[in-house]
């Protein structure tokens, strides 16, 4: 059963990428959107099954077929269900049910083989995605990465006729490769050290072993997994083709950048929590590098204005939050953020992607205003989207990010939690600056020069109907999926997933309800001071707004052009590895040593032959003479002997 | 002894003298003078058979030869001059390079003699070989490479034939 | 004192390194054609000597053949020459240089 969950959004897959160009819209799109319903159900009633079993024992395997046997190595292609893989595989076929449906509306103007190019990928995506997460060992959760890094690559550059487009597909795939060069090196070393790739009986190798004995080697082999999650999870240093990734369409944005793709890397932590507790030198750097993220993330995209970036930006930072939970072992915490992050975010995305179809291809918030009455479902459901995601109770955002902000308090990390709050300020505030230039406010869109490119719509149209369902089913997820983790019932479902925490590296949790308590009113407090904040810059008194910016223009111009960390990229690696090629190993190597050497060979023939072409002179005595020579030389040697 | 030393300088001298002279009909001349010296130096070696041959194969026929092809073809005496254009190694360069080679031959050939040492000794005791004993041996021992010789003869001939004949005129 | 057999072996070898340098050196056809015929007269002084050495009459009879050869070689050469000379008008043999790349 486990099996089908993958395989029906292959067969879509296939389905779309065989015949596509032949089907109509409405046949390719009701395929690809039934195979990943189905997919939903199947997973629906797996989960079903795995909870109806005693709490210990909550695990179903399936294999396919052994895949490969090598001398030790047997791996199978083995697919597990436990209770960290049931909530990814509900919120990959739930969500991406949702956003297949979306999509079916808001790809609708492309031309029929196009449309079907699109969801093929879409497809292949999620089925590739499944496999990640319910992959028994790293080479079968390798695949899927993998194949994730290709998709995200083939959907980024959906429209690659536009360079832009698939700059930014090659971007995002090179960059995940760094990373992935350290996850497989990671891997590499698991194998040698361990001998097994299977989770579970690397887990139960690892916890036999006591934390001193396993410090160095497990501190290298998580870092390098870590630094193939920077990759696929954006994170820094390799968070710079997030940003780029919005060329793609808007649901994919949603689905890949927001909800699944990028949350392979928590995922993958999660699932190694074993390993990740042996290496606490690990899990502080994890949680340093997803604070800062988190911060330098929110910082840049409280100047963006582009709607599609803010939201890039803003899920780099929320992905920085995950990290900061795993980075101080609150495993649950971290996987809860991930499950609330992704009906949110999705939301937020789809709902902007409603903003950009509305306005036929706009997307620069400088330009919008006022949609508010325009837009009613869309404005009401990105609404609850920025809400839940500022972290008002009781929307689902604040339950998750409490509870990070919580634990890394509680764990001794005061530093973490402090820049913690700081950014949540941010989040909220980013956020509703969105909120009010796009809805609220004076109407931009209507007052632009006629030799603009997009035409004034003066016909703003609310979402069609499959955006609509789309968007209300998940503003309702955004209110009401946080309350599963009150009373800790989630953290519970998810224990036997994390193995035993290793008492060095979680200190003792304070059970005291008050400090619990006075630190939620904080958050509370923090999340609705961004909001007044982006109120009262953003609403009530704009121009304060761009006074500030140009009194800081500096520090502004700095974050509007990211830290200026793309530049640094290039030229720090870009422009060095291009000279090396080209100067040093095209230049010199290939064709100075290498095509000097052939030709030279040819050359030295050459010579030679010129030379001794003189001895053929026609004249018979001077043959004569090299003949006696000959002989003399001879006779001479045998009389020598 | 005397004749010895006295034959085989004319020889010598003679040979000199037929590669130094520019004119063929005194080399050709000198050469004769130069077999007759031999033919004297094989009576010394008890071959009188051998010597006589000599005079009258080599010096009679084969030397008249050469004069009659002399002066047949009217040569004209070798110029001595070289122009620059010609081949590098047609120069008198390389040919003097040759015959220096003969020279390291000679010296090969006696550093070889000398260190052979009494190998060479004298002759043993014994009679003049005579004609009879010659003949006998040629046709019994001998007789096949007197039969191709003969052969030999008969090509060589049809070959001078027919290489010395004139071209048929149109 | 009668000579040895050295003695005439020194002397065939003088004669022989003549005819050599008189091949390498003379410019005219015939005159080479005479210097091959002065080499195989040395060989044959060899022949003859050795000949006597041992005591038998093998020395003569190979002498016997080569002057046999020599004279059919004389004959057939001095064909050629003459061919030569009607081509070209010329007894140098640098003239006649068909024979290179």
């Amino acid at each position: 059963m486990l099996l089908l969950i993958p395989l029906f959004p292959l067969v879509g897959f296939l389905v779309n990428a065989s015949f596509g160009r032949r089907l109509s819209k409405g046949v390719s799109g009701a395929i690809a959107c039934a195979s990943i319903i189905l997919s939903f159900a199947v997973s629906a009633a797996a989960v079903a099954r795995l909870v109806g079993m005693p709490a210990d024992e909550r695990e179903i395997a399936q294999t396919a077929f052994t895949w490969i046997t090598s001398g030790d190595l047997s791996v199978g292609l083995t697919l597990r269900l436990d209770p960290l893989s049931s909530v990814m595989i509900l919120v990959i076929t739930g969500i991406g049910s949702l956003i297949h449906i979306y999509s079916t509306a808001y790809m609708h103007e492309e031309r029929d083989s196009e449309y079907a190019r699109y969801f093929s990928y879409l497809n292949l995506f999620a089925s590739f995605m499944l496999v990640l997460v319910l992959g028994s060992s790293f080479l079968v959760m390798f695949v899927g990465w993998e194949g994730v890094g290709l998709c995200s690559y083939l959907l980024i550059g959906f429209w690659y006729q536009k360079k832009s487009a698939s700059d930014a597909g090659k971007k995002a795939f090179i960059v995940n490769r760094i990373g992935d060069w350290g996850f497989i090196l990671g891997v590499l070393l698991i194998f040698t050290r361990f001998g097994t790739l299977d989770f579970q009986d690397l887990a139960r190798a690892v916890s036999q072993l006591s934390p001193e004995q396993t410090f160095g080697t497990l501190s290298f082999i998580t870092l390098f997994l870590f630094i193939g999650a920077t990759g696929k999870s954006a994170q820094i240093p390799l968070f710079v083709w997030l940003p780029d990734a919005m060329e793609g369409p808007t649901p994919v944005s949603a689905l890949i950048h927001a909800a699944t793709m990028v949350t392979a890397g928590v995922y993958m932590i999660g699932r190694n929590a074993v390993l990740f507790g042996h290496a606490p030198l690990t899990l502080n750097i994890v949680a340093v590098i997803g604070t800062a993220t988190a911060l330098i993330a929110g910082t840049i995209g409280l100047v963006q204005n582009d709607i599609k970036k803010v939201l890039a930006y803003s899920t780099v930072s929320q992905l920085g939050y995950m990290f900061l939970a795993m980075g101080v072992g609150a495993y649950a915490a971290g996987i809860f953020h991930l499950y609330t992050h992704a009906f949110f975010k999705a939301l937020l995305f789809l709902g902007s992607g409603a903003v950009i179809h509305a306005l036929a291809g706009e997307q620069d918030m400088r330009t919008m205003g006022r949609l508010k009455k325009d837009l009613p479902i869309t404005y009401w459901t990105f609404v609850i989207g920025a809400v839940a995601i500022a972290g008002v109770p009781p929307f689902a955002g604040f339950f998750s990010k409490d509870e990070i902000l919580f634990k890394s308090f509680s764990s001794g990390h005061t530093w973490l939690w402090a820049v913690g709050l700081l950014t949540a300020l941010l989040t909220a505030c980013y956020m509703f600056r969105l909120v009010f230039m796009t809805f609220h406010g004076p109407s931009h869109h209507e007052h632009r020069e006629p030799g603009e490119r997009h035409e004034p719509h003066h016909h703003l149209h609310d979402a069609p109907l499959p955006m609509a369902v789309a968007l209300v089913v998940l503003a309702v997820g955004s209110v009401v999926a946080g309350w599963v983790g009150i009373g800790g019932r989630f953290e519970k479902f998810l224990e036997p997933s994390f193995g035993e925490p290793v008492a060095s590296v979680t200190p003792a949790l304070e059970q005291s309800g008050s400090a619990e308590t006075l630190l939620m009113w904080i958050s509370v407090a923090v999340a609705v001071a961004g909001i007044g904040l982006a109120f009262y810059f953003f609403l009530k008194n704009r121009p304060a707004a761009d006074r500030m910016a140009q009194t800081f223009s500096g520090p502004h111009r700095v974050l509007e052009n990211k830290y200026y960390l793309d530049e640094i990229y290039d030229a720090a690696v870009v422009q060095p590895l291009q000279i090396v090629s080209q100067d040093g190993l095209w230049k010199g190597v290939d064709v100075g040593v290498i095509d000097r050497l052939v030709n030279g060979v040819a050359q030295f023939v050459g010579g030679t032959s010129e030379i001794l072409r003189l001895f053929q002179t026609g004249s018979v005595r001077a043959y004569a003479a090299s003949v006696f020579f000959g002989v003399v030389l001879v006779l001479g040697y045998y009389l020598w002997r | 002894m005397t004749f010895f030393y006295l034959f085989g300088a004319v020889a010598v001298i003679a040979s000199l003298l037929v590669i130094a002279q520019r004119n063929p009909i005194y080399s050709v001349l000198l050469l004769i003078a130069s077999f007759g010296a031999l033919s004297g130096l094989y009576v010394l070696l008890d071959a009188p058979f051998v010597a006589v041959t000599q005079i009258i194969v080599y010096a009679g026929a084969i030397m008249v030869l050469f004069l009659f092809v002399v002066m047949l073809l009217n040569a004209p005496h070798e110029d001595t001059e070289h122009d620059e254009r010609v081949h590098p190694l047609r120069r008198p360069g390389p040919m003097r390079f040759g015959a220096a080679l003969a020279v390291a031959l000679v010296v090969e050939l006696l550093w070889a003699l000398t260190r052979a040492g009494s190998a060479g000794g004298a002759f043993p005791e014994g009679a003049v070989i005579s004609v009879r004993a010659i003949g006998k041996s040629l046709f019994t021992d001998y007789a096949f490479p007197f039969e191709v010789t003969s052969l030999l003869i008969l090509v060589a001939m049809v070959g001078a034939v027919i290489l010395a004949k004139r071209e048929a005129r149109q | 004192m009668s000579p040895t057999l050295n003695d005439y072996l020194i002397l065939s070898a003088i004669l022989f390194a003549i005819g050599t340098a008189g091949v390498f050196l003379r410019r005219n056809l015939i005159t080479i054609l005479l210097s091959i015929e002065i080499m195989l007269n040395a060989v044959n002084l060899s022949f003859v000597a050795f000949g006597r050495s041992f005591g038998t009459a093998d020395g003569q009879i190979i002498v016997f053949f080569v002057m046999t050869v020599a004279a059919a070689e004389a004959a057939v050469g001095l064909a050629i020459v003459i061919g030569l000379f009607r081509h070209r008008e010329s007894l140098n043999p640098d003239t006649f240089t068909s024979l290179k790349w």
